[in-house]
């Protein structure tokens, strides 16, 4: 049963550009414009991605012999409910200003596409360190496409870059407003709106490119 | 009139200015994935309207009477289990387990009395009923109303059964007005030329971001609706006489 199918390594390399979640399949789109005003929020984000994914793709491939079709959802949805409680329990405890920011879009993984697909198609089919690679890849392109967003939005809207956790400055602050300055619409929702659907399309125009040469 | 006057501007900030697929971005996969037509979009917020209200009556008791800290009958059952037990009971980290379970159970009961009920509409969005478990705005609503449960815990701003459904109500009526909209652009952009690249998703991102440019243009609207509707409501500039509420 866990032979077929890819193997760890190309579920892996899959997950990280194609089959990347947000900007291939456009999945879990929530989080995504959410919480990419800044860098931090976006790499907490893929780090509490990353952990609810992983445990929860572990343990549905140990109990994939158990589940019985028609009760599948509820048992992903249940396991997943569990593993954030975790999570959120562990920002609110170690990093309590991230949890803050965050807010609501922590328990919101519960209902992320990309966790409840990834346990359909690899996790419930899959052994145990397919189902582990193909978290940790799908998790890095998760971060990966958050990251692109994120830096978009955090340089044009407030001139940093990890502003809050490293303090660099891409556009200096010394530059008189009238030459530059943040442009707030990138830290409001419609930013994000925009930034994901110019992303998308340079993904498309890139891959028809690939294919083209 | 004070009343109606909050819950009016709760209504409007929920369904307009906060308005939850442009304002918190939740529910936008059904947005972008279910805003195709218009017939089926509609569907889809009628049905997310529905389901929200009743997960947030459900929600709203189960946390009051349960979940919360120092709720009625956890502690009515815990003092019989150990009558000399201290201090309060606090069931809330079960919270988010029990919330997907009620959304769970509310999709289904929604699912077979529409299929029982409405044929035509079950065909229309058979498909897509069982994707509303998956539904942000759901969750979200849930999270929101368990923020502003009464209970023993220090809650700023307490909200009865009566506000939790109005705000239910408003936050799936701003999801269907949203989604809506966006369906009927996108029945006209379907004639249009629009780049390859862009086609599917990437154009109706970014006409969700020119709309939900549009949608800013609410902010504000409460505060000075507030300012018409409650004239006066004492401005409070002599902080240090007045005590504060024992709320």
């Amino acid at each position: 049963m866990s032979n077929d199918g890819p193997t760890p390594l190309e579920r892996f390399v899959q997950g990280i550009i194609p089959e990347n979640p947000v900007l291939r399949q456009v999945l879990g789109i929530c989080p995504t414009l959410a919480v990419t005003n800044t860098m931090e929020g976006a790499m907490t984000m893929t780090g509490a991605v990353l952990f609810v994914l992983a445990c929860a793709n572990v343990l549905i491939s140990l109990i994939r012999g158990m589940l019985k079709p028609h009760l599948r959802i509820l048992v992903f949805t249940l396991t997943i409910a569990a593993f954030v409680t975790v999570a959120d329990r562990l920002l609110a405890a170690f990093m309590y200003d991230m949890s803050k920011q965050l807010g609501p879009y922590i328990p919101l993984i519960i209902v992320n596409c990309i966790i409840i697909a990834r346990c359909e198609i690899c996790a419930a089919k899959q052994g145990v360190w397919t189902a582990f690679s193909d978290a940790v890849g799908q998790s890095l392109g998760f971060g990966l496409a958050l990251g692109c967003i994120a830096t978009v939005r955090e340089v044009l809207g407030f001139g940093t870059w990890f502003g809050k956790w490293l303090g660099w400055h891409v556009i200096p602050a010394s530059i008189p407003t009238d030459v530059w300055s943040p442009w707030v619409i990138m830290v409001l929702p419609p930013g994000a709106f925009l930034t994901l659907g110019l992303l998308l399309g340079a993904t498309n125009w890139m891959t028809a490119r690939t294919k083209k040469a | 009139m004070d009343y109606l006057a909050t819950i009016l501007l709760l209504a409007i900030s929920t369904a307009l200015i906060n308005n939850m697929v442009f304002h918190f971005f939740v529910g936008n996969c059904p947005f972008i994935g279910v805003s195709r037509k218009l017939d089926t979009a509609f569907g889809m917020g009628a049905a997310v309207t529905f389901v929200t209200t009743i997960a947030a009556l459900l929600s709203w008791l189960i946390t009051w009477a349960v979940l919360a800290p120092g709720a009625p009958l956890t502690t009515w059952v815990w003092h019989l289990i150990r009558p000399d037990a201290k201090g309060v009971v606090d069931l809330s980290i079960l919270n988010y387990v029990v919330y997907i379970f009620v959304i769970a159970w509310a999709v289904q009961l929604v699912e077979m009395y529409v299929r029982k009920f409405f044929p035509a509409l079950y065909k229309a969005f058979g498909v897509f009923l069982p994707l509303i478990t998956t539904n942000c705005v759901i969750l979200f609503v849930c999270l929101e109303i368990m923020k502003h449960v009464p209970s023993a815990g220090d809650v700023p701003d307490p909200w009865g059964l009566d506000k939790a459904l109005i705000y239910a109500f408003c936050a799936g009526l701003g999801f269907l007005i949203a989604i809506v909209i966006m369906a009927g652009m996108r029945e006209e952009i379907e004639h249009c030329d629009v780049p390859k690249p862009l086609q599917g998703p990437g154009i109706t991102l970014i006409m969700a971001g020119i709309l939900s440019l549009a949608f800013l243009g609410f902010t504000g609207m409460d505060s000075n609706l507030a300012k018409i509707l409650k004239p006066a409501p004492t401005p409070a500039p002599e902080i240090k006489a007045a005590p504060p509420p024992a709320s």
